[in-house]
């Protein structure tokens, strides 16, 4: 059990770091800088929407289709860490297998583009 | 490795000409889709070649099996595709959603498919039921300005996701009991009896899962309403295909992971079976739509086939086999009788508007007759076939009640079949219909007529062929 605990003390010490970090700016910034506050300026950020509303409210579905778009490529992302890091061990097949995911999404990447979904107008 | 590659060469080429097409459409723009869809056609027939070339083996260690109960499925699966493509055209073209991505998307499902029937891990069932369906969801959406149309996709969608989560949660608890998701494996660790529970309980929710892919009561209330509401194409698509690879995939779990546990899956399968089988009789009957007609009986044609999965032996394989491949010939020409039903105004859907179509279209309404007593089961057409291999095998089995149940529920639905034969030939004629110009729609129908009106002069090919197929499912 010991050892085990023992495994997860660097991301105890990294938490510790982030949280003194972010305190740190935090402080720094109430105190040296001047603060003068509007409603604008405080009101929490969010890109293209009033931050707070009805989730009933229309909005532009060209942001939906971004959406999806992105989520496409940053779970190629996720799935190239692992890959880049373990190439070592999995070899030939390993290489050219994710060649061959890249290929299959490079057909979709082709396909958006020639039909436009990357042209906001 | 290239003996993997070699195994799943069918699967591989259909991959590639997919985005080949994707990519030569996406370029060539929305004239193409003629094009694309004679070439999908073609890689559709280049497949089924291929599938007839695999010797059985194993391969990406165990994930995927080639044997013969799987290449059947696969032709089936293939010509299933083959047909909607060619019906597709003409109604597209009249709807204004002639669109290259049809073809290609029923290409991706077919390779879904493909890939569900030659599982031989949970994980690969999965991936292959996924892609089968994520393509299935946007086809029953493409007519994309229709409320009636994307609140079938969405519904699909969601019921989709939702029975793909049972699914998931119950391939977790097997894998979490058992500690494979390898079919081999499966069959290994569950062999001596003393079933854990928690395998028990996962084995449900895979029934839950499959069964509403293949549309079983008590899963069934997606149906009546996708097909409605889906372009008739993509129905016709969903009522063939699809299903053909669900019940192909319900064997292939049942019978090789779980075989060892027939007694207790049992039940589960005859409640399924009879639960489909009554529903689609009677529901049905109400019905004044063809479409959702259409849908009641896809639901009770399911639960015939289940009454083979039921008996779970050679036998019993071999019934559903022959009838899937009978259920997909009558679905499909039934289909293509639907999308001649059109006027100038438009495509009709209303049961009523085939009144007096024997004095009108004599032809069209000859075709029909036949379709409706063959899934009514009436000898000597195919339909009546198909019933009686799977009766044979349950009453061999012992399982009296489920094949009593079986010929009581197909005389119910006998009634809606033979009422709109009546309809046709005695009722004073609705306004005709237009002459059908469309050479896919005709061709397709008159070929899916004389292989239900003639599958009895000839059976032995598709007998010899479900009984090999049955006999690599279980020696």
């Amino acid at each position: 059990m010991q050892a085990l605990l023992a495994e997860y003390l660097p991301i105890l010490l990294f938490l510790g770091i982030a949280v003194g970090l972010a305190l740190v700016m935090i402080l720094v910034s109430i105190i040296a800088a001047k603060q003068r506050p509007e409603a604008e300026k405080l009101s929490p950020y969010e890109c293209g929407f009033e931050p707070f509303d009805d989730s009933r409210k229309q909005f532009d579905v060209r942001f939906y289709l971004v959406a999806i778009l992105f989520i496409i490529f940053d779970l190629e992302v996720a799935f190239l860490f692992p890959w880049a890091v373990t190439l070592g061990e999995i070899g030939v097949v390993g290489f050219w297998s994710m060649m061959v995911f890249l290929g299959v999404l490079t057909v979709g990447f082709i396909y958006e583009w020639k039909k436009g979904a990357l042209e906001w107008e | 490795m290239i003996a993997d590659i070699a195994l799943a060469l069918p699967e591989i080429f259909l991959a590639v000409a997919a985005m080949v097409l994707l990519v030569f459409g996406v370029y060539a723009g929305e004239k193409s889709t003629r094009f694309v869809a004679t070439a999908a056609i073609v890689a559709l027939a280049a497949a089924i070649v291929l599938v007839l070339g695999r010797q059985a083996a194993t391969g990406f260690g165990g994930m995927f099996v080639v044997d013969a109960f799987g290449s059947f499925a696969k032709i089936l699966i293939l010509v299933g595709t083959g047909l909607a493509i060619a019906m597709s055209l003409g109604y597209l073209r009249d709807q204004g959603i002639e669109r290259f991505e049809f073809p290609v998307l029923l290409m991706l499902s077919t390779i879904g498919m493909m890939i569900m029937v030659s599982a031989g891990d949970l994980i690969a069932l999965y991936l292959g039921l996924e892609l089968q369906s994520l393509a299935i969801y946007v086809c029953a959406a493409f007519k994309r300005d229709s409320t009636r149309s994307t609140e079938a996709g969405l519904k699909y969608f969601v019921l989709g996701a939702l029975s793909s989560g049972m699914l998931l949660y119950g391939a977790s608890l097997v894998y979490g009991f058992a500690g494979t998701t390898s079919f081999a494996g499966l069959a290994q660790v569950l062999q001596g009896g003393g079933t854990p529970i928690g395998v028990l309980v996962g084995l449900v929710f895979i029934a839950a899962g499959i069964a509403f892919k293949c549309s079983a009561a008590p899963f069934h209330m997606w149906t009546p309403d996708v097909y409605e509401g889906a372009p008739t194409p993509v129905t016709s698509f969903m009522a063939a295909a699809p299903k053909v690879a669900a019940i192909a995939l319900f064997m292939r779990v049942f019978l090789v992971p779980f075989g060892g546990m027939v007694e207790e899956w049992r039940q589960i399968i005859v409640v399924i079976a009879v639960l489909s089988m009554v529903l689609g009789a009677f529901a049905a009957i109400g019905q004044s739509n063809i479409k959702r007609l259409m849908a009641y009986s896809s639901i009770g044609h399911v639960g015939y086939a289940l009454i083979g999965l039921a008996a779970a032996n050679q036998e019993g394989v071999r019934g559903v086999l022959i009838y899937l491949a009978i259920y997909l010939a009558m679905n499909v020409g039934t289909f293509g009788v639907i999308l001649c039903m059109r006027r100038a105004t438009g495509y009709s859907e209303e049961i009523s508007d085939l009144a007096g179509l024997a004095r009108t279209r004599p032809g069209l309404a000859a075709a029909m007759a036949v379709f409706m007593f063959s899934l009514a089961g009436v000898p000597p057409l195919a339909g009546f076939f198909g019933k009686f291999y799977v009766f044979m095998a349950a009453v061999n089995a012992g399982l009296y009640v489920l094949a009593v149940i079986g010929v009581v529920t197909s005389v119910v639905g006998a009634y809606y079949y033979l009422r709109i034969v009546k309809l046709m030939y005695f009722d004073a004629p609705a306004e005709p219909f237009a002459a059908n110009t469309d050479r896919g729609v005709g061709v397709v129908t008159v070929a899916a007529g004389l292989f239900t009106l003639f599958f009895f002069v000839y059976p032995a090919p598709i007998v010899a062929g479900a009984q090999i197929a049955a006999r690599a499912l279980l020696p």
